[in-house]
């Protein structure tokens, strides 16, 4: 197993290094750059930013120069668009904000979710089955930037019980809009995985042979069915997790949160290329990283699977 | 059981493990906004309203300022907070004239190429140290340097200061700018040339002051909270990039007796309906008034929507260059576009916020800028329409012949409004196929710049409250000259209008010139639209550049 992991870790270094160097050739070729602006600048005024940025000089060795001080320094350069802050300052600043609704958000979705999939399976073509399933078909649909502005609009306008947005360093009425706005249609999602592989499950054999063994019922489904009914929710979480706590550009511009979801948007519009670059390193990273969770948790959960 | 919570555990790990940025606070689960415990404060000094007991002025702002360092900002964003946190040699009152700001006073010589500004020596900085001309000196050296590499270098360069371009260029050192502290309460400016306007210049956050000991002491660092040091009214006490700025009463402020606002927070919020709810929700004390909503805002909340006229321009330029449609090569086909567009469908109908229809590329309301005489503007639209036909068809254009081609604009719902509107007008009234294209922001930039368009939208906003930072836009060596229109009337009447001593007379020449070249259609001068809670007093709603100073502001109690 830990040879197995530390192969992944070390795979990891070179599918890094390959992403790295294809974003930076992309961005480097989409039109228009950092300082293009309404303003053309004199040219004069453009050389002396580009050589501040290093942005005169050939591409690979913008490239060298850019590895280097991540691997030597871990330093991620200063950001093009927010001139007084460096990528670490901002990433640093912005990504415990987003980890912080974004986790909750998972947590949320996936006990939820769970929760609402295993009763709907196991009422199922009941009542409870058909509202669950009408319950998560609403909310795969309600896009969060739908979500947003009509929470903002009920808890704020209307209700007056939570602020309309902000962080204040993540205090509680600040976080629960986000999270409602971001864990809905995961959760929707999570809820369907569930419910379709429970009711695979408890069609199985294993389950009729435990059931004709007359194991009392609670015990079928939580000890026997749900372990495995739960995979595909795994495999599915691997990726959402990213997109979750990599934050959401909605969530970010909705409540104003700070979070790095709007910083790469952003930084995207204004080809602010270091900070474009530190946040596709960072997700990369974490993508990398949460996989090999996703498939750890596998070998742990399913006895089947082995490295 | 234990089987299960084993099994749950695993499924949950994934996102458990990672809950560690959720160190919230403990005392942080109190009320959102605390209320004031009395509703009411003193009575304003001068009015004598009743004041209120909070003197919190919080703002909605679009989008994040790219710096608070005076000589490296660049956006509107960024200098509304300089012109809380810094002061430069003037200030502009509500009406948007000059008023002394760290300078008490200037004179000039005779040929207006030396200023001498005479500065208050009460004015201090927020460690209390005095404001002195070499930290002008400083600063204003500062922002030509090439190794501050500053976007906004180039304002020094159009301000004529000796030695300005070649700085920045590299030629001359730093020390050689044309700027001089000749003793600490002196501050004297040598211009290559004299600028009419010069002194509308200095308000500008480029060439306020900046304290050399922080700069050098913290270098790009020293713009963040726990090391700025200020001249202004306000000093910054806390920055969260994409959600906050929030700036606190400067003590040390020579002025500081008249302030009456205490705290002053903006608040980004990148959606303007976003905005405009929690504007509703009484969050903010001025918020946004999205695109077409004016109308209906100013039903329901009255005077709080506002709408003051704004020093900027909208527009669609021609490509006259080679890589330009040889159609628009000919006058006739220009005017019979410019003229086929009824200003008002796009003003009233889809604006609906007190936009002015422009027949010419100066706003109406620059200062000191009388509206020329310009053929078409006074025709009635019908008179318009009928010219425009004629024009097309003596240009060989008709419904055997359409004349057929490209607009771009930028990604925006509002522009692709207008352009719809525009294409229709053209189509119903001249029988011309315009196909409708849009890029985002910075592929247009870039587009536009290289001459790869037929026709496309522009909009331009003064940075100084004179007809020439329109006008400049249409030399023919201008960098901002998209169209590439050129005429050497033109730009000889640009030069001639730097030292003239009614300037005025060549920007009604150039006008005319404009209305009888039409190398772009002028559309509509904006308009500065906001809401504002009806207890902020002191509003500079007749500042046309909207340069906005906190400290004149008050809150009444309600």
């Amino acid at each position: 197993m830990s040879i197995f992991i530390l192969k992944r870790l070390l795979t990891a270094i070179p599918t890094l290094l390959i992403l790295i160097v294809i974003s930076f050739i992309l961005m480097h070729s989409a039109p228009g750059g950092p300082f293009t602006s309404e303003r053309a600048l004199p040219p004069q005024v453009e050389a002396n930013i580009n050589a501040k940025y290093g942005l005169d000089k050939p591409l690979h060795e913008q490239i060298y120069i850019y590895v280097k001080s991540i691997v030597l320094d871990f330093d991620f350069g200063p950001s093009f668009r927010y001139k007084d802050r460096s990528v670490n300052d901002l990433i640093s600043d912005g990504f415990p904000v987003t980890l912080t609704y974004g986790s909750i958000s998972a947590l949320v979705a996936v006990l939820f979710g769970v929760t609402l999939g295993v009763i709907a399976a196991l009422n199922h073509n009941t009542w409870k089955d058909y509202t669950a399933l009408s319950f998560t078909f609403t909310a795969q649909v309600l896009p969060n930037f739908v979500m947003a502005p009509l929470l903002v609009l009920l808890f704020t306008l209307y209700l007056g019980w939570l602020p309309g947005g902000g962080w204040e360093g993540g205090k509680p009425q600040y976080i629960i809009m986000p999270v409602i706005a971001l864990s809905t249609s995961y959760m929707a999602t999570i809820a369907r995985i569930t419910r379709s592989s429970m009711l695979e499950v408890m069609n199985s054999n294993f389950i009729r042979t435990a059931k004709a063994k007359g194991l009392p019922y609670p015990r079928i489904v939580f000890k026997h069915a749900l372990k495995p009914a739960l995979l595909p929710v795994l495999s599915y979480m691997g990726p959402a997790m990213v997109g979750l706590i990599t934050g959401s550009v909605v969530i970010d511009m909705y409540f104003s949160t700070g979070g790095i979801g709007v910083l790469f948007v952003n930084g995207a519009l204004n080809r602010d290329y270091s900070t474009i670059m530190g946040i596709t390193i960072l997700v990369g990273t974490l993508t990398v990283l949460l996989n090999l969770l996703v498939d750890i948790l596998y070998a742990w959960i399913d006895p089947k699977i082995r490295y | 059981m234990k089987a299960f919570q084993k099994t749950l555990a695993a499924t949950l790990v994934s996102s458990a493990v990672l809950i560690v940025g959720c160190s919230s606070d403990e005392e942080a689960t109190t009320q959102t906004t605390a209320a004031p415990e009395e509703k009411s404060g003193p009575v304003h000094p001068v009015t004598g309203e009743t004041l209120a007991a909070d003197q919190t002025f919080t703002y909605w702002a679009l989008d994040e300022h790219s710096s608070l360092d005076p000589q490296i900002m660049e956006d509107t964003a960024g200098s509304d907070h300089a012109r809380q946190l810094f002061e430069g040699l003037l200030n502009q009152d509500e009406d948007g004239n000059l008023v002394p700001g760290v300078a008490e006073s200037y004179t000039t010589n005779e040929d207006k190429t030396i200023y001498t500004f005479n500065l208050r020596e009460d004015a201090k900085w927020s460690n209390g140290d005095p404001v002195t001309a070499g930290d002008f000196v400083y600063a204003w050296r500062r922002a030509v340097n090439p190794e501050t590499a500053s976007p906004y270098s180039w304002y020094m360069e159009i301000m004529n200061i000796k030695n300005g371009a070649e700085i920045i260029a590299g030629e001359a050192p730093v020390d050689s700018l044309g700027v001089e502290a000749v003793d600490d309460y002196t501050f004297q400016v040598e211009l290559t040339q004299s600028l009419p306007y010069f002194p509308m210049m200095v308000n500008h956050s480029t060439v306020f002051p900046v304290h050399p000991a922080t700069v050098e002491e913290h270098g790009s660092d020293w713009t963040k909270p726990e090391n700025m040091v200020s001249n202004g009214a306000y000093k910054l006490t806390e920055h969260v990039v994409n959600e906050r700025v929030e700036m606190e009463r400067n003590e040390m402020y020579w002025n500081n007796d008249d302030t009456i606002i205490e705290k002053v927070v903006t608040i980004v919020v990148p959606d303007e309906n976003q905005g405009l709810i929690r504007w509703k929700a009484g969050e903010f004390d001025r918020g946004p008034v999205p695109s077409g909503q004016f109308k209906s805002l100013k039903e329901e909340f009255g005077d709080q929507a506002v709408s003051a006229p704004r020093l900027c321009n909208y527009y669609y330029t021609f490509n006259l260059s080679e890589s330009g449609p040889e159609a628009f090569q000919d006058v006739r086909v220009r005017k019979a576009l410019a003229y086929a567009l009824d200003r008002s469908v796009i003003t009233e109908n889809i604006l609906q916020a007190g936009q002015e229809n422009a027949y010419t590329f100066t706003p109406s309301k620059t200062a000191g800028f009388v509206m020329p005489e310009v053929d078409w503007a006074g025709w009635t639209q019908e008179e318009r329409d009928a010219k425009a036909k004629e024009l097309l068809a003596e240009a060989g254009y008709g419904e055997d012949n359409p004349l057929q081609f490209d607009l771009l604009y930028n990604t925006s719902e509002g522009h692709k409004q207008i352009a719809t509107a525009m294409s229709q007008m053209w189509k119903s009234k001249l029988g011309v196929e315009a196909t409708l294209n849009n890029m985002e922001w910075k592929t247009f930039l870039t587009e536009r710049g290289e001459q790869n368009f037929e026709l496309a939208r522009g909009a331009w906003c003064g940075d100084y409250n004179e007809a020439s930072t329109f006008l400049d836009l249409v030399r023919s060596g201008s960098g901002y000259n998209d169209g590439k229109y050129n005429n050497a009337e033109v730009d000889s009447l640009m030069e001639a209008a730097k030292t003239s001593a009614n300037p005025n007379e060549q920007y009604t020449a150039v006008e005319q010139q404009l209305a009888e070249d039409m190398p772009i259609i002028p559309i509509y001068f904006y308009t500065t639209n906001f809401m504002l809670d009806d207890s902020v007093k002191g509003w500079p709603y007749n500042n046309i550049e909207q340069n906005w100073y906190v400290r004149n502001l008050y809150k009444v109690a309600e």
